[in-house]
């Protein structure tokens, strides 16, 4: 079976992974154990002891709050939106660039969006102002609820794990 | 009196009728769950080195026939891009096996075949050892109509066992606007050359009306005919590799081979989405503007001059047994435009997508097809309910619907760590310079220049994607050579460069395209136009990251180069790096230029000196700016890829002079600046709850453009989970409805369509849900 090191799989989260073990990863199956390894180096990064269930993005998780065993989505600043079923995009602090002049921070004028075709939202966490999500729909668009794992299926079946506690 | 009905044996191995044959097959998937009802893949399980040698013979097989055939092929577009691909049918049509190269093909020709075994082709006009078929057909699953199959059966003792079809994406078939993938008609009676499963050949040989009837039908009828030898000589290496297979290991190996391979597939995608993703739900959307109400569209009916977008949301659900569905529920109605697309390019497109993450196998077949389950409502630009439409550019939105599933799967990899899988979105892969006329040859003449076969990557989670490298429909991305667009073009390059800020922003940035200026030389009654994205970015970013940015177009006529040449003067060879700073225009005094937001455009007269500037789009990036690295920005700034003043603006990047021109970073000011910005997002931020209480007083009063209030109607009506979920999610009133009809631009094709199904004699193969 294959397997890497804790110290390599380490070096591809932070962006430093060589390009020789990189490209093992890419054309070998999969390391079974990856998972287990990945949330161990998560787990040493976050400045909370709270354990991570499952990564959403570089800063923001599914974890077991400890005060009371609920799953929530937090951010790594330690913001907690909402149980983990919700969408947390309704809970955070949101930007809309809908004006020129807004896009044209981002992109030079003629290669931004045309805001009465298409608007950028930017969703923050309210505690950093660490930027965990932009959408580009066109205006009037519902927030999007992008993932909603099945994680009891996935520790239990998938992975041979046990599930994490979770109050109701 | 008894009657003795004259039964006719079938030409399928074993005497079945290719119908027969086929229902066979299918009735039994449905019934086991494996296809043909393979519960057990004998050959593969009890002889597994045989059957691994015969998969690698044959697969190593088509591969050498694609690589060989295409240097008999005189089209750029053939020879340098690789728009070719051949693959190898089991006798109902399923296929087994296909080379490397544009491998979308794997599905539509495949639905082709199954259309002549649905319809009778083995009775009229019957098929025989030594037949040649072609199909270009968009509305029985072909990508687009420049994608031309030959197909030919394969035939052992006299009996059927297999097809193998080849596929190349020819320069010209002869549409309205010249270009294989042109803009200016609205409906197929436009879309070029279209045949139907037609028997071209016998006996090995084309015949000669066929020859004829079609060089005549298209423009450029050189890189027409030598693509079809192309076509012709891959099927025939083919169809001699199975020969000699059987020779060796024997007509019952290869025929179980034939139908293990697809339930192998089937089995192994399974497998891998257990090994690679996290069950659950998905959900994502994709864009595409169609900026037809302009000066600069001009298509023949009034009813086609309409501002619309294309929608497509979309929903993978990935269930605890390793099946999944992808539900496009709430989509874009077909419209009057190339833009549109069949259920089985739609479909197969995807597993182009999966190749190159989830199933990077050489094992490339209908067995990923069996294991997904697809549904594509009836009427919608994927799976059009009416004969008329176009299909020609399908990729404008194909592109643009696809990057929204890399953002679905790779929420799955960054969950499991597996980070080298991530991918933010694909590029909208154009800008597409076709047109025609005649050439530096003196004969009528077009061409599409693949050179956005090479756009930016999006970016990963460990890295930032590749610049001016890639295209989704072609795992094998190349812009060509200069040299050889020149001898196909009469265009010379005056410039090529990274296309800077093209890429979205990001703590990995996506990789940034490149842009090509060409001047029109020695050609006579030419004309150009533009093809590709312009109010619209199609890729979101991913976690945080930014879109892509999006395109606009440069030309400029009567520009005085002419004169500029003789006298020596300067004259622009690139350098116009910021469009908000242009340089050009003080070049070219007194020329007629064009640079806007219309990124579409349909035939415009150029002459020599004319220019043209050809921008490849970039890829969208991951995770937050601020957290790049700053000295990555500094190079980015320094290799071209990013303009300086975004290095403050987006990345909070404070960049101090650090010799010969170049940049460095002041690191104590840039923390103090990206802690800046993050106080700034806060203060210009709200709660979400905050901004929705002021977007649904939007939303009641219709204050928005007609084009996005058409595209909200039109995916109401075909989608009516997609409405409930949009009034529960701003809460609106029972009274409040939105309705095309009421809308102040034309929507025909919203009451009245006819399907192809509904023609005489005609049995369409449906491959999804409806």
């Amino acid at each position: 079976m294959t397997t890497y090191t804790k110290s390599k799989i380490k070096d591809l989260v932070d962006g430093t992974i060589d390009r020789d073990t990189l490209q093992q990863m890419l054309s070998t199956p999969k390391d079974q154990d990856r998972f287990v390894k990945y949330i161990d180096i998560l787990q040493e990064e976050v400045p909370w002891d709270d354990r991570i269930i499952l990564p959403l993005g570089p800063k923001l998780f599914i974890v077991q709050r400890a005060s009371d065993k609920k799953w929530m989505i937090r951010s790594f600043a330690g913001h907690d939106f909402c149980e983990w079923t919700e969408n947390w995009k309704l809970h955070a602090r949101i930007r809309v660039r809908d004006s020129a002049l807004r896009m044209e921070e981002l992109y030079p004028r003629l290669m931004a969006p045309s805001t009465d075709w298409q608007v950028i939202r930017e969703y923050f966490c309210p505690l950093s102002g660490d930027l965990l999500d932009v959408e580009a729909p066109t205006p009037w668009y519902p927030v999007i609820h992008d993932f909603e794992p099945d994680i009891e299926t996935f520790y239990r079946d998938w992975l041979g794990l046990d599930i994490p506690e979770r109050a109701a | 009196m008894n009657i003795q009905t004259d039964i006719k044996e079938g030409i399928v191995r074993g005497g079945e009728t290719l119908k027969q044959h086929r229902d066979r097959l299918m009735e039994a998937t449905k019934r086991t769950g494996h296809y043909a009802g393979l519960r057990h893949m004998e050959l593969r399980d009890e002889q597994p080195i045989k059957y691994n040698k015969l998969f690698s013979r044959l697969r190593a097989g088509v591969v050498d026939a694609r690589e060989t055939a295409k240097k008999i092929a005189a089209s750029p577009i053939v020879e340098q891009e690789g728009e070719l691909c051949f693959t190898l049918y089991n006798a109902a049509g399923d296929s087994i096996l296909t080379s490397t190269g544009i491998i979308i093909h794997v599905g539509t020709m495949g639905a082709a075949i199954k259309y002549m075994i649905e319809n009778g082709w083995e009775e009229n006009p019957g098929i025989a050892d030594g037949d040649i078929f072609c199909n270009n057909d968009s509305l029985i699953g072909n990508v687009h109509p420049c994608d031309i199959h030959t197909i030919v059966p394969i035939f052992h003792e006299g009996k059927l066992i297999g097809w193998v079809g080849g596929v190349t994406h020819v320069i010209d078939t002869g549409s309205v606007g010249p270009g294989s993938m042109s803009t200016g008609q609205i409906q197929r009676f436009g879309d070029g050359y279209s045949v139907t499963c037609r028997k071209i050949g016998e006996n090995d040989t084309l015949k000669r009306d066929w020859l004829h009837e079609s060089q005549r039908m298209v423009r450029t009828t050189r890189y027409w005919m030598l693509d079809e030898r192309t076509r012709v000589a891959g099927c025939h290496m083919i169809r001699d590799l199975v020969k000699e297979v059987i020779a060796e290991e024997g007509i019952e190996s290869y025929w179980n081979f034939a139908y293990e391979a697809v339930e192998h597939g089937r089995v192994g995608l399974q497998n891998r989405i257990k090994a690679m993703t996290i069950p659950g739900k998905y959900r994502q959307v994709g864009f595409v503007d169609v900026p037809y109400a302009h000066d600069d569209v001009r298509v023949p009916s009034d009813f086609a001059k309409v501002d619309t977008i294309m929608h497509t949301p979309s929903e993978i659900t990935i269930r605890g047994d390793g099946t999944w569905k992808l539900d496009f529920e709430g989509s874009s109605r077909w419209g009057w435009h190339t833009y549109n697309a069949h259920q089985v390019s739609f479909t197969s497109g995807i597993w182009v997508m999966m190749t190159q993450s989830l199933i990077p196998t050489e094992m490339i077949n209908d067995g990923a097809a069996y294991g997904t389950e697809f549904r594509l409502p009836k009427g919608t630009w994927m799976n059009p309910d009416d004969r008329r439409v176009a299909f020609s550019y399908s990729w404008h939105f194909l592109v643009s619907s696809w990057t929204a599933l890399w953002r679905g799967l790779s929420r799955s990899y960054f969950g499991r760590g597996y980070l080298e899988e991530v991918n933010a979105g694909n590029a909208n892969t154009s800008n597409w310079l076709q047109g025609g006329g005649f050439n530096q040859y003196d004969e009528i003449h077009a061409v599409n220049s693949f050179e956005c076969a090479a756009n930016g990557v999006g970016a990963s989670a460990f890295g930032d994607g590749i610049s001016h490298a890639a295209a989704i429909w072609n795992p094998e991305g190349d812009m060509g050579d200069m040299e050889i667009w020149e001898l196909a073009e009469p265009l010379v390059y005056l410039g090529r460069q990274i296309k800077a800020s093209s890429g979205g922003a990001g703590k990995y940035r996506g990789g940034c395209g490149f842009e090509s200026l060409r001047m029109v030389w020695n050609a006579k009654d030419w004309t150009m136009f533009f093809m590709g994205n312009g109010h619209i970015t199609s890729d979101w970013g991913l976690m945080g990251g930014y879109p892509a940015a999006s395109g606009y177009r440069f030309e400029a006529h009567d520009t005085g180069l002419k004169e500029k040449i003789a006298n020596g003067d300067p004259i622009p060879f690139g350098g116009d790096t910021d469009p908000e700073h242009p340089v050009y225009e003080s070049m070219l005094e007194g020329a007629r230029v064009k640079r806007d937001k219309q990124a579409i455009t349909t035939e415009a007269m150029f002459e020599d000196y004319d220019l043209y500037l050809n921008y490849m789009r970039g890829g969208p990036g991951f995770g937050d700016p601020l957290d790049r690295v700053p000295q990555s920005v500094a190079d980015d700034v320094n290799g071209g890829y990013l303009l300086e003043r975004f290095a403050d603006s987006v990345y909070g990047v404070i960049l101090t002079p650090a010799g010969d021109g170049l940049r460095g970073v002041d690191e104590a000011a840039t923390a103090a600046r990206r802690t800046e910005i993050r106080q700034q997002r806060l203060a210009e931020s709200e709660p979400t709850a905050d901004w929705m209480a002021r977007e649904r007083e939007k939303i009641l009063a219709k204050d928005a453009g007609t084009h996005v209030q058409q595209m909200f109607a039109a995916s109401f009506k075909l989608g009516p989970k997609f409405e409930e979920d949009f009034r529960a999610f701003w809460s609106l009133p029972e009274d409040w409805k939105l309705n095309e009809a009421d809308l102040p631009i034309p929507s025909y094709g919203r009451e009245y369509t006819m399907d192809l199904s509904e023609l005489p004699d005609v049995r369409t193969v449906q491959l999804v849900e409806e």
